[in-house]
């Protein structure tokens, strides 16, 4: 139930909001390296620890790599962590990401979506993340700033309970750099919510023990006699872990709208029974999207808006409910996975796949390296698709792109 | 968190023309602000994406409604564009989709109709270079214009009133800087020349 809560609104862009919201999440270790467009977030922490307000270790790392490293330390001594990033500084973290998850560190990584080279970008889309989407961290992604605040403090309560780290994921320039109201929660409230980050295991020199082995194929009896996982044992956890957190993840969405008053599931799903006709997209698009299909209902299309939160787990449950009545479904990506399609349309494929729904899916490749995606754009790609499904309804192999060839 | 857009309710649109340096970006978080102080729900201020020069061509917009913005792309067709340089003006661009009924702002020591600009749009002028400089604005050798330009914005405009400007430009700038920047409001907004 949503309560009736004293607003305290600022006007503010996403890195502010993503900085805050680890201050207010209490974070103790931050390891970060300056990279457009994330670099105004890590000033803003690293002046926070300078100025005394924020009661942590700021580790100036000499590239994304170490930072993750540094990141994977901390986390394993008991401390909270946080860092951020963008495209090439993600991608170079890639080798240490996996390790995060395989370690089961419950770490925070921003990442402030922005294309990768070359050739050489600095601008938004999704490449960056999507790029990572196997190394087992959960990802969630933001359409607004008020979200980059709630989810970074909602990641690490997440994170916590089921030992997977968490990458949030906004898009950069169009949130990072945009300044719109966000309301600050309470550090009180933050705190309550949030409870104090306890380790399952902790690295402890007083208590030396020995982990991380090389762990073979194959469960073997430890020194205590007791038999440990193979390395296929511990992967499969993993999986499991991504698996049973859709609950997780609602419930602390339901568990911050009762000491906040804002409501959050695994994706945004706007209930309009009447449309056959469904728009999905990811990040601040899916809010672009809502304008676009409320341009099409005064056309007299009717036309739903699926925007996609949790990409990892990619809750396919939650989603066939919504697409139940689908007939054409339109999904745009702000990225793609060479000679195949955007990593989303595959997703809604996939979860479509054994289902009694058999709608029609067309794919559009949109807005990379900054390409500005305008609703209008939107509008008329969904007329197209509704066009073509006058040729065949059966789906195309390949995605279309937006641009200019 | 269901989110309805609202056509009807289309968010005023204001793009800002300035030169790297000038404070483009800055004006159009501060329009943003007071905006919101007055009542607006929705309020977005954003620099154009990219890689900015000092001294090169550079603009900003602003997004101002009763709802939440819900508009992510780039400003098409701005209700406002305001000019801190009118150096600008020979860029078709700056006036770029500006619609009848709007306001074109410019900061020139010239009268609206003597800016040679046609359009079905509405012009005001103030000469805010000239203001500044009289009262010392000054950083780096640099006229600090984007401030006094807000003076005309808002005469032209009514988007808020000086209370409430002043109110924001009190949150944002320090006292040491925030008189000599509320007198440049002032006196730009005194100047100022409308043509309808």
């Amino acid at each position: 139930m949503a309560i009736q809560k004293k607003s305290n609104i600022h006007i503010l862009d996403g890195n502010q909001a993503a900085a805050i919201a680890a201050k207010l999440s209490r974070v103790q270790v931050i390891a970060a390296y300056p990279i457009t467009p994330q670099t105004p977030l890590t000033e803003q922490l690293s002046q926070y620890v300078e100025a005394g307000e924020l009661q942590a270790e700021y580790v100036a790392v000499e590239s994304e790599h170490s930072a993750m490293a540094v990141c994977t330390s901390a986390s394993l001594v008991g401390a909270r962590t946080f860092t951020a990033t963008s495209s090439h500084g993600l991608a170079y973290m890639h080798e240490m990401l996996h390790w995060a998850a395989g370690a089961r560190l419950p770490i925070v990584l921003a990442c402030v979506n922005r294309a990768i080279g070359a050739p050489w970008n600095v601008l938004n889309d999704q490449q960056d993340s999507i790029s990572q989407r196997d190394t087992g961290w959960i990802q969630i992604y933001c359409r607004n700033n008020q979200e980059i605040m709630d989810t970074v403090i909602q990641a690490y309560r997440i994170a916590e309970i089921v030992h997977v780290p968490v990458m949030v994921c906004y898009d950069g320039y169009i949130l990072s750099h945009t300044e719109m109201p966000v309301d600050i929660p309470d550090q009180k409230d933050v705190d309550r919510y949030l409870p104090p980050y306890k380790p399952h295991t902790v690295l402890d020199p007083a208590n030396p023990k020995n982990y991380n082995l090389v762990t073979l194929a194959n469960p073997r009896v430890g020194v205590d006699g007791k038999l440990c996982h193979g390395y296929m044992e511990l992967r499969y956890l993993l999986q499991e872990a991504l698996q049973n957190s859709r609950e997780t993840i609602l419930q602390a969405g339901k568990e911050f709208n009762e000491v906040f008053g804002r409501d959050y599931a695994n994706m945004f799903w706007e209930d309009r029974e009447d449309a056959e006709i469904i728009i999905v997209a990811m990040g601040s698009l899916a809010m672009e999207a809502i304008v676009a299909a409320d341009m099409l209902r005064e056309e007299g299309i009717r036309v739903g808006v699926l925007g996609l939160r949790v990409f990892r787990p990619f809750p396919k449950s939650d989603v066939v409910r919504a697409l139940r009545k689908s007939k054409l479904i339109v999904v745009f990506d702000k990225n793609i996975s060479y000679g195949s399609e955007g990593a989303t349309c595959s997703e809604i494929k996939s979860a479509l796949y054994g289902t009694y729904i058999n709608a029609s899916i067309r794919n559009f490749i949109v807005g990379l390296g900054g390409r500005d995606v305008k609703a209008r754009e939107l509008v008329d790609a969904t007329r197209k698709a509704i066009a073509s499904l006058k040729e065949t309804v059966i789906n195309p192999d390949y995605p279309e792109w937006i641009c200019q060839i | 968190m269901a989110q309805k857009s609202s056509l009807n309710n289309r968010p005023l649109e204001i793009r800002w023309h300035g030169r790297g340096g000038q404070g483009a970006i800055t004006a159009a978080k501060i329009i943003a602000q007071a905006a919101y102080v007055k009542g607006y729900q929705g309020v977005t201020a954003a620099p154009s994406f990219g890689a900015e020069r000092r001294g090169a061509p550079v603009s900003a917009s602003t997004r101002i409604s009763h709802e939440p913005v819900l508009v992510v792309s780039q400003v098409e067709n701005p209700d406002i564009v305001v000019v801190l340089d009118h150096t600008l003006l020979k860029y078709p661009d700056v006036t770029q989709g500006l619609g009848k009924n709007g306001w074109l702002v410019v900061n020139s020591p010239l009268p609206p109709k003597e800016l040679g600009i046609k359009g079905e749009f509405n012009i005001a002028t103030a000469d805010a270079t000239k203001v500044c400089q009289d009262l010392g604005l000054i950083v780096a050798g640099l006229v600090i214009v984007n401030t006094a330009i807000l003076g005309a914005v808002i005469k032209a405009t009514r988007i808020v009133d000086l209370p409430t400007l002043e109110k924001v430009m009190r949150e944002r700038f320090s006292n040491s800087t925030v008189d000599i920047n509320l007198a440049a409001i002032n006196k730009t907004h005194e100047i100022t020349k409308l043509a309808k």
